[in-house]
Protein backbone atom coordinates (compact mmCIF):
# COMPACT_ATOMS: atom_id res chain seq x y z
CA UNK A 1 0.00 0.00 0.00
CA UNK A 2 2.82 2.46 0.84
CA UNK A 3 4.54 1.95 -2.29
CA UNK A 4 1.15 2.37 -3.73
CA UNK A 5 1.13 5.75 -2.46
CA UNK A 6 3.95 6.35 -3.34
CA UNK A 7 3.89 6.33 -6.74
CA UNK A 8 0.45 7.80 -6.55
CA UNK A 9 2.30 10.51 -5.17
CA UNK A 10 4.58 11.21 -7.85
CA UNK A 11 2.28 12.11 -10.49
CA UNK A 12 1.47 15.37 -8.86
CA UNK A 13 -1.42 16.43 -11.09
CA UNK A 14 -2.94 13.10 -9.45
CA UNK A 15 -2.81 13.96 -6.31
CA UNK A 16 -4.55 18.14 -7.12
CA UNK A 17 -7.31 15.91 -8.60
CA UNK A 18 -7.57 13.84 -5.15
CA UNK A 19 -7.87 16.86 -3.64
CA UNK A 20 -10.38 18.54 -5.69
CA UNK A 21 -12.15 15.62 -5.20
CA UNK A 22 -12.11 15.06 -1.81
CA UNK A 23 -13.16 18.72 -1.44
CA UNK A 24 -16.49 18.18 -3.62
CA UNK A 25 -17.07 14.79 -1.27
CA UNK A 26 -16.62 16.79 1.98
CA UNK A 27 -19.05 19.14 0.06
CA UNK A 28 -21.83 16.80 -0.73
CA UNK A 29 -21.30 14.64 3.01
CA UNK A 30 -21.55 17.72 4.49
CA UNK A 31 -24.79 19.84 2.43
CA UNK A 32 -27.61 19.04 4.85
CA UNK A 33 -25.34 21.00 7.03
CA UNK A 34 -23.90 23.99 5.50
CA UNK A 35 -27.41 24.89 3.30
CA UNK A 36 -30.36 23.08 5.42
CA UNK A 37 -33.62 22.27 4.15
CA UNK A 38 -34.70 21.87 0.29
CA UNK A 39 -32.50 23.40 -2.37
CA UNK A 40 -35.64 24.12 -3.86
CA UNK A 41 -36.29 26.71 -1.30
CA UNK A 42 -37.20 30.73 -2.22
CA UNK A 43 -34.40 31.99 -0.45
CA UNK A 44 -34.69 35.52 -0.81
CA UNK A 45 -35.10 38.21 -3.71
CA UNK A 46 -34.73 36.53 -7.10
CA UNK A 47 -31.53 37.62 -9.35
CA UNK A 48 -29.38 38.42 -6.57
CA UNK A 49 -25.60 38.76 -8.24
CA UNK A 50 -22.83 36.40 -6.79
CA UNK A 51 -20.24 37.67 -3.76
CA UNK A 52 -23.66 39.85 -2.20
CA UNK A 53 -26.16 38.58 0.74
CA UNK A 54 -26.14 34.87 -0.85
CA UNK A 55 -22.51 33.53 -2.04
CA UNK A 56 -23.28 32.10 -5.40
CA UNK A 57 -26.60 34.92 -5.63
CA UNK A 58 -29.98 33.83 -6.31
CA UNK A 59 -31.88 32.25 -9.37
CA UNK A 60 -34.75 33.47 -11.51
CA UNK A 61 -36.89 32.46 -8.65
CA UNK A 62 -34.74 33.51 -5.89
CA UNK A 63 -33.35 29.92 -5.06
CA UNK A 64 -30.02 29.67 -3.72
CA UNK A 65 -27.35 28.75 -6.41
CA UNK A 66 -24.89 27.91 -3.53
CA UNK A 67 -27.13 25.44 -2.16
CA UNK A 68 -27.66 23.91 -5.17
CA UNK A 69 -24.09 23.60 -5.54
CA UNK A 70 -23.93 21.69 -2.29
CA UNK A 71 -26.75 19.54 -3.04
CA UNK A 72 -25.89 19.30 -6.37
CA UNK A 73 -22.26 17.42 -5.37
CA UNK A 74 -24.72 14.90 -3.72
CA UNK A 75 -26.67 13.76 -7.16
CA UNK A 76 -23.80 14.15 -9.07
CA UNK A 77 -21.53 11.83 -7.47
CA UNK A 78 -24.06 9.88 -6.03
CA UNK A 79 -25.65 8.92 -9.95
CA UNK A 80 -22.10 8.72 -11.01
CA UNK A 81 -21.13 6.22 -8.24
CA UNK A 82 -24.67 3.99 -8.67
CA UNK A 83 -24.35 3.82 -12.62
CA UNK A 84 -20.98 2.83 -12.51
CA UNK A 85 -21.06 0.36 -9.86
CA UNK A 86 -24.06 -1.23 -11.74
CA UNK A 87 -22.08 -1.22 -15.40
CA UNK A 88 -19.24 -2.57 -14.01
CA UNK A 89 -21.56 -5.45 -12.02
CA UNK A 90 -23.21 -5.94 -15.67
CA UNK A 91 -19.80 -5.64 -17.60
CA UNK A 92 -17.75 -7.80 -15.39
CA UNK A 93 -20.18 -10.41 -15.36
CA UNK A 94 -21.18 -10.66 -18.77
CA UNK A 95 -17.20 -9.95 -20.05
CA UNK A 96 -15.84 -12.60 -17.50
CA UNK A 97 -18.49 -15.10 -18.66
CA UNK A 98 -17.20 -14.48 -22.70
CA UNK A 99 -13.90 -14.59 -21.73
CA UNK A 100 -14.54 -17.73 -19.72
CA UNK A 101 -16.25 -19.83 -21.18
CA UNK A 102 -15.62 -18.42 -25.00
CA UNK A 103 -17.30 -20.35 -27.94
CA UNK A 104 -20.75 -19.73 -28.74
CA UNK A 105 -21.21 -18.02 -25.14
CA UNK A 106 -18.35 -15.97 -26.24
CA UNK A 107 -19.98 -15.41 -29.67
CA UNK A 108 -23.60 -14.53 -28.81
CA UNK A 109 -22.59 -11.99 -25.72
CA UNK A 110 -20.21 -10.06 -28.02
CA UNK A 111 -22.79 -9.83 -30.69
CA UNK A 112 -24.57 -8.13 -27.54
CA UNK A 113 -22.18 -6.24 -26.75
CA UNK A 114 -21.28 -4.64 -30.00
CA UNK A 115 -24.69 -3.89 -30.53
CA UNK A 116 -25.21 -1.53 -27.52
CA UNK A 117 -21.52 -0.25 -28.44
CA UNK A 118 -23.32 0.78 -32.00
CA UNK A 119 -25.94 2.31 -30.83
CA UNK A 120 -25.29 6.15 -29.71
CA UNK A 121 -25.21 6.04 -26.41
CA UNK A 122 -26.10 9.84 -25.68
CA UNK A 123 -29.27 9.54 -27.73
CA UNK A 124 -30.00 6.06 -25.64
CA UNK A 125 -29.91 7.59 -22.58
CA UNK A 126 -32.38 10.66 -23.81
CA UNK A 127 -34.61 7.86 -25.13
CA UNK A 128 -34.52 5.30 -22.18
CA UNK A 129 -35.28 8.47 -19.67
CA UNK A 130 -38.08 9.71 -22.16
CA UNK A 131 -40.10 6.09 -22.03
CA UNK A 132 -39.16 5.69 -18.36
CA UNK A 133 -40.02 8.88 -17.20
CA UNK A 134 -37.93 11.17 -15.19
CA UNK A 135 -36.47 9.89 -12.12
CA UNK A 136 -33.06 9.28 -9.86
CA UNK A 137 -33.66 5.41 -10.69
CA UNK A 138 -34.10 5.78 -14.76
CA UNK A 139 -31.25 8.41 -14.95
CA UNK A 140 -29.24 5.46 -13.29
CA UNK A 141 -30.69 2.69 -15.54
CA UNK A 142 -29.91 5.14 -18.96
CA UNK A 143 -26.65 5.55 -17.70
CA UNK A 144 -25.65 1.88 -16.87
CA UNK A 145 -27.24 0.52 -19.89
CA UNK A 146 -25.02 2.62 -22.04
CA UNK A 147 -22.10 2.17 -20.41
CA UNK A 148 -21.17 -1.52 -19.35
CA UNK A 149 -20.09 -2.71 -22.96
CA UNK A 150 -16.85 -0.81 -22.20
CA UNK A 151 -16.30 -3.05 -19.06
CA UNK A 152 -17.66 -6.61 -20.77
CA UNK A 153 -14.96 -5.90 -23.14
CA UNK A 154 -12.34 -5.02 -21.16
CA UNK A 155 -13.32 -8.13 -19.00
CA UNK A 156 -13.34 -10.61 -21.44
CA UNK A 157 -10.10 -9.67 -23.07
CA UNK A 158 -8.00 -10.17 -19.27
CA UNK A 159 -10.21 -13.35 -18.71
CA UNK A 160 -8.91 -14.37 -22.29
CA UNK A 161 -5.41 -13.93 -20.87
CA UNK A 162 -6.14 -15.17 -17.74
CA UNK A 163 -7.40 -18.41 -18.89
CA UNK A 164 -4.48 -19.41 -20.05
CA UNK A 165 -2.22 -19.04 -17.74
CA UNK A 166 -0.62 -21.99 -15.79
CA UNK A 167 -2.47 -21.05 -12.49
CA UNK A 168 -6.12 -20.81 -14.13
CA UNK A 169 -5.08 -24.31 -16.16
CA UNK A 170 -3.46 -25.97 -12.48
CA UNK A 171 -7.23 -24.75 -10.77
CA UNK A 172 -8.88 -26.54 -13.63
CA UNK A 173 -7.02 -29.83 -13.50
CA UNK A 174 -7.82 -30.11 -9.29
CA UNK A 175 -11.17 -29.61 -10.46
CA UNK A 176 -12.18 -26.70 -8.96
CA UNK A 177 -16.05 -25.63 -9.47
CA UNK A 178 -16.01 -22.56 -11.96
CA UNK A 179 -17.34 -19.60 -9.95
CA UNK A 180 -14.71 -20.38 -7.69
CA UNK A 181 -11.79 -20.01 -10.37
CA UNK A 182 -13.89 -16.79 -11.63
CA UNK A 183 -14.19 -14.66 -8.56
CA UNK A 184 -11.38 -16.21 -6.55
CA UNK A 185 -8.40 -16.57 -8.68
CA UNK A 186 -9.13 -14.90 -12.29
CA UNK A 187 -11.28 -11.57 -11.01
CA UNK A 188 -8.84 -10.54 -8.43
CA UNK A 189 -5.92 -10.73 -11.15
CA UNK A 190 -7.93 -8.22 -13.09
CA UNK A 191 -8.88 -6.13 -10.91
CA UNK A 192 -6.43 -3.40 -11.57
CA UNK A 193 -7.61 -2.32 -15.36
CA UNK A 194 -11.10 -2.81 -14.01
CA UNK A 195 -10.72 0.12 -11.43
CA UNK A 196 -8.95 2.52 -13.45
CA UNK A 197 -12.03 1.91 -16.18
CA UNK A 198 -14.18 2.62 -13.59
CA UNK A 199 -12.98 5.96 -12.13
CA UNK A 200 -12.63 7.26 -15.53
CA UNK A 201 -16.35 5.91 -16.32
CA UNK A 202 -17.45 7.87 -12.95
CA UNK A 203 -16.21 10.71 -14.70
CA UNK A 204 -18.44 9.54 -17.58
CA UNK A 205 -21.93 9.43 -16.12
CA UNK A 206 -21.20 12.45 -14.26
CA UNK A 207 -21.22 14.14 -17.46
CA UNK A 208 -24.26 12.83 -18.94
CA UNK A 209 -26.24 12.74 -15.77
CA UNK A 210 -25.48 16.76 -16.31
CA UNK A 211 -26.42 16.81 -20.17
CA UNK A 212 -29.69 15.01 -19.32
CA UNK A 213 -31.07 16.99 -16.49
CA UNK A 214 -29.67 20.22 -18.30
CA UNK A 215 -32.10 18.54 -21.29
CA UNK A 216 -34.82 18.73 -18.51
CA UNK A 217 -35.05 14.53 -18.39
CA UNK A 218 -33.69 14.92 -14.16
CA UNK A 219 -36.07 13.79 -11.19
CA UNK A 220 -38.02 17.11 -10.78
CA UNK A 221 -37.60 16.92 -7.15
CA UNK A 222 -33.48 16.25 -7.05
CA UNK A 223 -31.41 19.27 -7.83
CA UNK A 224 -28.47 18.94 -9.80
CA UNK A 225 -25.87 21.02 -11.53
CA UNK A 226 -27.08 20.14 -14.94
CA UNK A 227 -30.76 21.69 -14.21
CA UNK A 228 -29.02 24.27 -12.43
CA UNK A 229 -27.71 25.16 -16.12
CA UNK A 230 -30.47 24.22 -17.78
CA UNK A 231 -32.65 26.70 -15.57
CA UNK A 232 -30.15 29.49 -15.95
CA UNK A 233 -30.22 29.58 -19.44
CA UNK A 234 -33.38 31.68 -20.20
CA UNK A 235 -31.54 34.70 -18.26
CA UNK A 236 -28.16 34.07 -19.89
CA UNK A 237 -28.18 37.80 -21.27
CA UNK A 238 -28.56 39.55 -17.49
CA UNK A 239 -26.99 36.96 -15.42
CA UNK A 240 -24.39 34.79 -16.58
CA UNK A 241 -22.96 33.78 -13.53
CA UNK A 242 -26.24 31.47 -13.32
CA UNK A 243 -25.05 29.24 -15.60
CA UNK A 244 -21.03 29.57 -15.23
CA UNK A 245 -21.39 28.41 -11.23
CA UNK A 246 -22.97 25.12 -12.43
CA UNK A 247 -20.87 24.24 -15.06
CA UNK A 248 -18.01 25.04 -13.11
CA UNK A 249 -18.65 22.67 -10.63
CA UNK A 250 -19.19 20.05 -13.31
CA UNK A 251 -16.08 20.88 -15.20
CA UNK A 252 -13.76 20.68 -12.05
CA UNK A 253 -15.25 17.35 -10.86
CA UNK A 254 -14.86 15.91 -13.87
CA UNK A 255 -11.57 16.87 -14.21
CA UNK A 256 -10.39 15.72 -10.77
CA UNK A 257 -12.01 12.24 -11.45
CA UNK A 258 -9.60 11.89 -14.56
CA UNK A 259 -7.14 13.20 -12.82
CA UNK A 260 -7.66 10.99 -10.59
CA UNK A 261 -8.21 7.54 -13.14
CA UNK A 262 -5.19 8.44 -14.94
CA UNK A 263 -3.29 8.12 -11.24
CA UNK A 264 -4.46 4.98 -10.49
CA UNK A 265 -3.68 3.77 -13.80
CA UNK A 266 0.19 5.14 -13.64
CA UNK A 267 0.24 3.62 -10.19
CA UNK A 268 -1.16 0.79 -10.40
CA UNK A 269 0.50 -0.06 -13.71
CA UNK A 270 3.98 0.50 -12.79
CA UNK A 271 5.55 -1.69 -15.51
CA UNK A 272 4.22 1.28 -17.72
CA UNK A 273 5.99 3.86 -16.27
CA UNK A 274 8.91 5.42 -18.22
CA UNK B 1 -15.48 -12.77 -56.49
CA UNK B 2 -12.29 -10.35 -55.58
CA UNK B 3 -11.52 -11.45 -51.58
CA UNK B 4 -12.76 -7.28 -51.25
CA UNK B 5 -15.79 -7.79 -52.60
CA UNK B 6 -16.43 -10.84 -50.75
CA UNK B 7 -15.50 -9.24 -47.81
CA UNK B 8 -18.01 -5.74 -48.77
CA UNK B 9 -20.53 -8.74 -49.06
CA UNK B 10 -19.85 -10.30 -45.44
CA UNK B 11 -19.78 -6.87 -43.90
CA UNK B 12 -23.17 -6.27 -45.48
CA UNK B 13 -24.80 -9.37 -44.19
CA UNK B 14 -23.46 -9.03 -41.01
CA UNK B 15 -24.98 -5.57 -40.60
CA UNK B 16 -28.65 -6.66 -41.54
CA UNK B 17 -28.92 -8.58 -38.08
CA UNK B 18 -27.79 -5.28 -36.27
CA UNK B 19 -30.31 -2.92 -38.07
CA UNK B 20 -32.95 -5.89 -37.54
CA UNK B 21 -32.20 -5.59 -33.70
CA UNK B 22 -32.55 -1.72 -33.52
CA UNK B 23 -35.59 -2.49 -35.05
CA UNK B 24 -37.06 -4.55 -32.75
CA UNK B 25 -34.78 -2.34 -29.66
CA UNK B 26 -37.00 0.47 -31.17
CA UNK B 27 -40.53 -0.91 -30.65
CA UNK B 28 -39.91 -2.57 -27.02
CA UNK B 29 -38.71 0.76 -26.21
CA UNK B 30 -42.34 2.52 -27.71
CA UNK B 31 -44.23 -0.72 -25.93
CA UNK B 32 -41.99 0.24 -22.46
CA UNK B 33 -43.39 4.01 -22.36
CA UNK B 34 -46.43 4.95 -20.53
CA UNK B 35 -49.88 4.85 -22.57
CA UNK B 36 -50.13 4.21 -26.71
CA UNK B 37 -51.34 6.62 -29.67
CA UNK B 38 -54.51 5.84 -28.55
CA UNK B 39 -54.60 7.51 -25.56
CA UNK B 40 -52.77 10.20 -26.74
CA UNK B 41 -55.32 10.63 -29.53
CA UNK B 42 -58.07 10.45 -26.61
CA UNK B 43 -56.13 13.13 -24.53
CA UNK B 44 -55.83 15.21 -27.34
CA UNK B 45 -59.39 15.13 -27.70
CA UNK B 46 -60.26 16.01 -24.49
CA UNK B 47 -62.59 13.24 -23.69
CA UNK B 48 -62.91 9.98 -24.64
CA UNK B 49 -65.32 6.97 -24.25
CA UNK B 50 -64.16 3.31 -23.83
CA UNK B 51 -65.52 2.32 -27.08
CA UNK B 52 -63.81 4.79 -28.94
CA UNK B 53 -60.40 4.20 -27.23
CA UNK B 54 -61.28 0.44 -28.51
CA UNK B 55 -62.50 1.65 -31.70
CA UNK B 56 -58.73 3.71 -32.14
CA UNK B 57 -56.45 0.76 -31.09
CA UNK B 58 -58.01 -1.53 -33.44
CA UNK B 59 -57.58 0.96 -35.89
CA UNK B 60 -54.02 1.35 -35.34
CA UNK B 61 -53.66 -2.41 -34.59
CA UNK B 62 -53.05 -1.98 -31.00
CA UNK B 63 -55.34 -4.71 -30.14
CA UNK B 64 -53.22 -7.09 -32.14
CA UNK B 65 -51.10 -9.56 -30.14
CA UNK B 66 -47.33 -8.51 -29.61
CA UNK B 67 -45.67 -10.38 -31.98
CA UNK B 68 -47.85 -9.33 -35.13
CA UNK B 69 -47.60 -5.96 -33.78
CA UNK B 70 -44.13 -6.27 -34.20
CA UNK B 71 -44.25 -7.92 -37.60
CA UNK B 72 -46.20 -4.81 -38.36
CA UNK B 73 -43.64 -2.04 -37.15
CA UNK B 74 -41.13 -3.94 -39.14
CA UNK B 75 -42.45 -3.94 -42.11
CA UNK B 76 -43.67 -0.73 -41.99
CA UNK B 77 -39.72 0.38 -41.42
CA UNK B 78 -38.04 -1.06 -44.01
CA UNK B 79 -40.73 0.23 -46.28
CA UNK B 80 -39.76 3.58 -44.54
CA UNK B 81 -42.95 4.23 -42.85
CA UNK B 82 -41.79 5.81 -39.47
CA UNK B 83 -45.06 5.94 -38.51
CA UNK B 84 -46.92 9.25 -37.71
CA UNK B 85 -45.90 12.35 -35.38
CA UNK B 86 -49.22 13.44 -34.23
CA UNK B 87 -47.69 16.46 -32.58
CA UNK B 88 -46.87 18.12 -36.01
CA UNK B 89 -49.78 16.01 -37.52
CA UNK B 90 -47.24 15.09 -40.53
CA UNK B 91 -45.35 11.38 -40.97
CA UNK B 92 -42.14 11.07 -39.24
CA UNK B 93 -40.21 10.60 -42.27
CA UNK B 94 -41.36 13.88 -43.74
CA UNK B 95 -40.03 15.80 -40.39
CA UNK B 96 -36.50 14.34 -40.79
CA UNK B 97 -35.89 14.83 -44.10
CA UNK B 98 -36.57 18.35 -43.79
CA UNK B 99 -34.24 18.58 -40.87
CA UNK B 100 -31.64 16.27 -42.22
CA UNK B 101 -29.15 18.72 -43.91
CA UNK B 102 -28.54 21.20 -41.19
CA UNK B 103 -27.21 18.44 -39.02
CA UNK B 104 -25.28 16.82 -41.52
CA UNK B 105 -23.65 20.30 -41.96
CA UNK B 106 -22.66 20.73 -38.29
CA UNK B 107 -21.69 17.30 -38.42
CA UNK B 108 -19.24 17.40 -41.75
CA UNK B 109 -17.73 20.60 -40.09
CA UNK B 110 -17.05 19.23 -36.70
CA UNK B 111 -15.88 16.04 -38.16
CA UNK B 112 -13.27 17.99 -40.44
CA UNK B 113 -12.55 20.59 -37.88
CA UNK B 114 -11.79 18.44 -35.21
CA UNK B 115 -9.71 15.59 -36.73
CA UNK B 116 -7.62 18.15 -38.95
CA UNK B 117 -6.70 20.75 -35.68
CA UNK B 118 -6.77 17.40 -33.22
CA UNK B 119 -4.18 15.57 -35.37
CA UNK B 120 -2.01 19.04 -35.62
CA UNK B 121 -2.29 19.60 -32.10
CA UNK B 122 -1.38 16.01 -31.38
CA UNK B 123 1.74 16.10 -33.87
CA UNK B 124 2.92 19.52 -31.80
CA UNK B 125 2.83 17.99 -28.68
CA UNK B 126 4.10 14.95 -29.51
CA UNK B 127 7.41 16.40 -31.89
CA UNK B 128 7.66 18.77 -28.43
CA UNK B 129 7.88 16.07 -25.92
CA UNK B 130 7.63 17.02 -22.32
CA UNK B 131 8.24 20.44 -23.23
CA UNK B 132 5.75 23.68 -22.95
CA UNK B 133 4.13 23.19 -26.11
CA UNK B 134 3.41 19.73 -24.59
CA UNK B 135 2.71 20.75 -21.47
CA UNK B 136 0.23 23.11 -22.77
CA UNK B 137 -1.62 20.83 -25.59
CA UNK B 138 -2.54 17.99 -22.90
CA UNK B 139 -4.06 20.36 -20.12
CA UNK B 140 -6.15 21.94 -23.22
CA UNK B 141 -7.02 18.41 -23.98
CA UNK B 142 -7.31 17.60 -20.07
CA UNK B 143 -9.23 20.42 -19.67
CA UNK B 144 -11.27 20.13 -22.75
CA UNK B 145 -12.40 16.28 -21.99
CA UNK B 146 -14.21 17.82 -18.52
CA UNK B 147 -15.93 20.53 -20.12
CA UNK B 148 -19.59 19.82 -20.10
CA UNK B 149 -21.14 20.57 -23.89
CA UNK B 150 -23.94 22.91 -23.34
CA UNK B 151 -21.96 24.49 -20.80
CA UNK B 152 -19.38 25.09 -23.43
CA UNK B 153 -21.76 26.70 -25.34
CA UNK B 154 -23.52 28.76 -23.14
CA UNK B 155 -20.14 30.13 -22.57
CA UNK B 156 -19.28 30.57 -26.10
CA UNK B 157 -22.59 32.53 -26.07
CA UNK B 158 -21.90 35.13 -23.12
CA UNK B 159 -18.66 36.06 -24.71
CA UNK B 160 -18.92 35.98 -28.79
CA UNK B 161 -22.49 37.04 -28.74
CA UNK B 162 -23.91 38.87 -25.96
CA UNK B 163 -20.49 40.53 -24.77
CA UNK B 164 -18.53 40.92 -28.08
CA UNK B 165 -21.09 41.01 -30.26
CA UNK B 166 -19.42 39.27 -33.01
CA UNK B 167 -21.92 36.30 -33.67
CA UNK B 168 -25.46 35.28 -33.60
CA UNK B 169 -26.74 33.28 -30.59
CA UNK B 170 -28.54 31.25 -32.35
CA UNK B 171 -30.13 29.70 -35.20
CA UNK B 172 -28.69 29.06 -38.74
CA UNK B 173 -29.86 31.98 -40.65
CA UNK B 174 -30.81 35.19 -39.65
CA UNK B 175 -34.57 35.65 -39.92
CA UNK B 176 -36.45 37.69 -42.30
CA UNK B 177 -33.08 38.74 -44.28
CA UNK B 178 -34.08 36.43 -47.25
CA UNK B 179 -30.60 36.63 -48.24
CA UNK B 180 -29.63 34.43 -51.47
CA UNK B 181 -26.50 33.03 -53.18
CA UNK B 182 -23.15 33.66 -51.58
CA UNK B 183 -24.49 36.45 -48.67
CA UNK B 184 -26.79 33.02 -47.70
CA UNK B 185 -23.63 30.81 -47.37
CA UNK B 186 -21.44 33.92 -45.40
CA UNK B 187 -24.75 34.78 -43.47
CA UNK B 188 -25.00 30.25 -42.62
CA UNK B 189 -21.63 30.60 -42.09
CA UNK B 190 -20.95 32.77 -39.31
CA UNK B 191 -24.39 30.69 -37.57
CA UNK B 192 -22.04 27.85 -38.03
CA UNK B 193 -19.00 28.93 -35.94
CA UNK B 194 -19.96 28.64 -32.14
CA UNK B 195 -21.81 25.09 -32.81
CA UNK B 196 -19.42 23.83 -35.00
CA UNK B 197 -16.65 24.86 -32.70
CA UNK B 198 -18.40 23.84 -29.14
CA UNK B 199 -18.87 20.11 -30.61
CA UNK B 200 -15.47 20.30 -31.78
CA UNK B 201 -13.99 20.59 -28.64
CA UNK B 202 -14.11 17.45 -27.47
CA UNK B 203 -13.28 15.89 -30.06
CA UNK B 204 -10.47 17.46 -30.50
CA UNK B 205 -9.09 16.82 -27.61
CA UNK B 206 -9.85 12.97 -28.05
CA UNK B 207 -7.70 13.08 -31.36
CA UNK B 208 -4.95 14.87 -30.09
CA UNK B 209 -4.56 12.53 -27.06
CA UNK B 210 -5.10 9.77 -29.81
CA UNK B 211 -2.41 11.01 -32.60
CA UNK B 212 0.39 12.15 -29.83
CA UNK B 213 0.02 8.35 -28.51
CA UNK B 214 0.26 6.67 -31.95
CA UNK B 215 3.25 9.53 -33.04
CA UNK B 216 5.44 8.12 -29.66
CA UNK B 217 4.13 4.76 -30.58
CA UNK B 218 5.32 4.76 -34.11
CA UNK B 219 8.40 6.54 -33.08
CA UNK B 220 9.45 3.93 -31.16
CA UNK B 221 9.80 1.31 -34.03
CA UNK B 222 12.12 -0.59 -36.28
CA UNK B 223 12.11 1.45 -39.56
CA UNK B 224 12.27 5.13 -37.99
CA UNK B 225 15.27 3.45 -36.46
CA UNK B 226 16.35 2.44 -39.94
CA UNK B 227 15.27 5.53 -41.21
CA UNK B 228 17.36 7.99 -38.55
CA UNK B 229 20.65 5.40 -40.02
CA UNK B 230 20.77 6.34 -43.43
CA UNK B 231 20.26 9.99 -42.46
CA UNK B 232 16.76 11.22 -42.81
CA UNK B 233 16.21 14.05 -40.86
CA UNK B 234 13.59 14.22 -37.90
CA UNK B 235 11.63 16.38 -40.04
CA UNK B 236 10.72 14.03 -43.22
CA UNK B 237 10.89 10.92 -40.85
CA UNK B 238 7.74 12.44 -38.72
CA UNK B 239 6.09 13.73 -42.26
CA UNK B 240 7.06 11.08 -44.45
CA UNK B 241 6.69 8.07 -42.07
CA UNK B 242 5.38 8.01 -38.95
CA UNK B 243 2.46 10.35 -39.66
CA UNK B 244 1.11 8.07 -42.13
CA UNK B 245 0.95 4.95 -39.69
CA UNK B 246 -0.28 7.38 -36.86
CA UNK B 247 -3.26 8.72 -38.84
CA UNK B 248 -4.62 4.93 -39.09
CA UNK B 249 -6.06 4.91 -35.35
CA UNK B 250 -7.31 8.41 -35.94
CA UNK B 251 -9.56 7.38 -39.25
CA UNK B 252 -10.76 4.77 -37.15
CA UNK B 253 -11.80 6.64 -34.16
CA UNK B 254 -13.87 9.22 -36.71
CA UNK B 255 -15.69 6.45 -37.57
CA UNK B 256 -16.45 5.58 -34.08
CA UNK B 257 -17.18 9.12 -32.79
CA UNK B 258 -20.43 9.31 -34.90
CA UNK B 259 -22.84 7.72 -32.54
CA UNK B 260 -21.50 10.25 -30.14
CA UNK B 261 -21.49 13.46 -32.53
CA UNK B 262 -25.19 12.69 -33.28
CA UNK B 263 -25.85 13.01 -29.62
CA UNK B 264 -23.67 15.93 -28.59
CA UNK B 265 -25.79 17.48 -31.69
CA UNK B 266 -28.62 17.20 -29.43
CA UNK B 267 -27.08 19.60 -27.11
CA UNK B 268 -25.33 21.56 -29.37
CA UNK B 269 -28.56 22.27 -31.42
CA UNK B 270 -30.85 22.65 -28.42
CA UNK B 271 -28.37 25.27 -26.94
CA UNK B 272 -27.92 27.09 -30.72
CA UNK B 273 -31.33 26.81 -31.83
CA UNK B 274 -29.91 25.11 -34.53
CA UNK B 275 -33.13 23.51 -37.06
CA UNK B 276 -31.16 19.93 -37.21
CA UNK B 277 -32.50 16.58 -36.17
CA UNK B 278 -30.91 17.28 -32.56
CA UNK B 279 -33.18 19.82 -31.80
CA UNK B 280 -36.16 18.11 -33.32
CA UNK B 281 -35.26 15.70 -30.88
CA UNK B 282 -35.61 18.14 -27.99
CA UNK B 283 -38.52 19.34 -28.80
CA UNK B 284 -40.49 16.24 -29.25
CA UNK B 285 -39.16 15.05 -25.80
CA UNK B 286 -41.05 18.37 -24.88
CA UNK B 287 -44.07 17.36 -26.70
CA UNK B 288 -44.36 13.95 -25.43
CA UNK B 289 -44.11 12.85 -29.56
CA UNK B 290 -42.30 9.02 -28.89
CA UNK B 291 -43.16 8.18 -32.09
CA UNK B 292 -40.58 11.19 -34.12
CA UNK B 293 -38.29 10.66 -30.78
CA UNK B 294 -38.10 6.98 -31.55
CA UNK B 295 -38.38 7.78 -35.41
CA UNK B 296 -34.43 9.72 -34.81
CA UNK B 297 -32.96 7.26 -32.66
CA UNK B 298 -33.32 4.57 -35.02
CA UNK B 299 -32.39 6.74 -37.85
CA UNK B 300 -29.24 7.36 -35.77
CA UNK B 301 -28.57 3.91 -35.05
CA UNK B 302 -29.35 2.91 -38.70
CA UNK B 303 -26.22 5.56 -39.68
CA UNK B 304 -23.75 4.72 -36.67
CA UNK B 305 -24.09 0.58 -38.70
CA UNK B 306 -23.73 2.59 -41.88
CA UNK B 307 -20.52 4.81 -41.23
CA UNK B 308 -19.15 1.94 -39.35
CA UNK B 309 -19.56 -0.20 -42.24
CA UNK B 310 -18.26 2.52 -44.51
CA UNK B 311 -15.15 2.95 -42.27
CA UNK B 312 -14.25 -0.55 -42.41
CA UNK B 313 -14.13 -0.57 -46.18
CA UNK B 314 -12.27 2.34 -46.18
CA UNK B 315 -9.47 1.04 -44.26
CA UNK B 316 -8.76 -1.82 -46.35
CA UNK B 317 -8.30 0.56 -49.15
CA UNK B 318 -6.10 2.39 -46.88
CA UNK B 319 -3.82 -0.30 -45.32
CA UNK B 320 -3.29 -2.88 -47.59
CA UNK B 321 -2.21 -5.01 -44.44
CA UNK B 322 -4.75 -5.40 -43.24
CA UNK B 323 -6.24 -8.89 -44.01
CA UNK B 324 -9.99 -8.90 -45.74
CA UNK B 325 -10.07 -12.29 -45.52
Amino acid sequence: MTAFSRRYGRNRAAVLGLCILGAVVLLALAAPWISPGSPFRLAGKPLSPPFGEYLFGTDTLGRDVAAGITHGARTSLLIGLVATAMAVAVGTVLGGLAGFYGGVVDDLLMRVTEFFQTIPAFLFAIVLVAVLGSSLSSTVIAITVVSWPAVARLVRGEFLGMRRRDFVQACIGLGMPDARIIFRHILPNCLAPIIVLASLMVATAILIESGLSFLGLSDPNVMSWGFQVGAGRGVLRVAWWLCAIPGVAILLTVLAINLVGEGLNDALNPRLRR
Amino acid sequence: MSPRLRFIARRLLQAVPVVLAIVMLNFFLLHLAPGDAATVLAGEAGSATPEYMAQLRARFGLDQPLALQLWAYARNILTLNLGHSFRHDQPVVTLIVARLWPTLLLMMTTLVLSVTVGSLLGLLAATGLHRWRDTVISIFALVSYATPLFWLGLMLIVLFSIRLGWLPTSGMESIGAFKTGWARLLDIGRHLILPAGALSLFYMALYTRLMRAALLEQAGMDYVTTARAKGLSERRIVWAHTLRNALLPVVTMAGLQTGGLLGGSVIVETVFGWPGLGLLAFQSLFARDLNLLLGIFLLSACTVVVVNLVVDILYTLLDPRIEVT
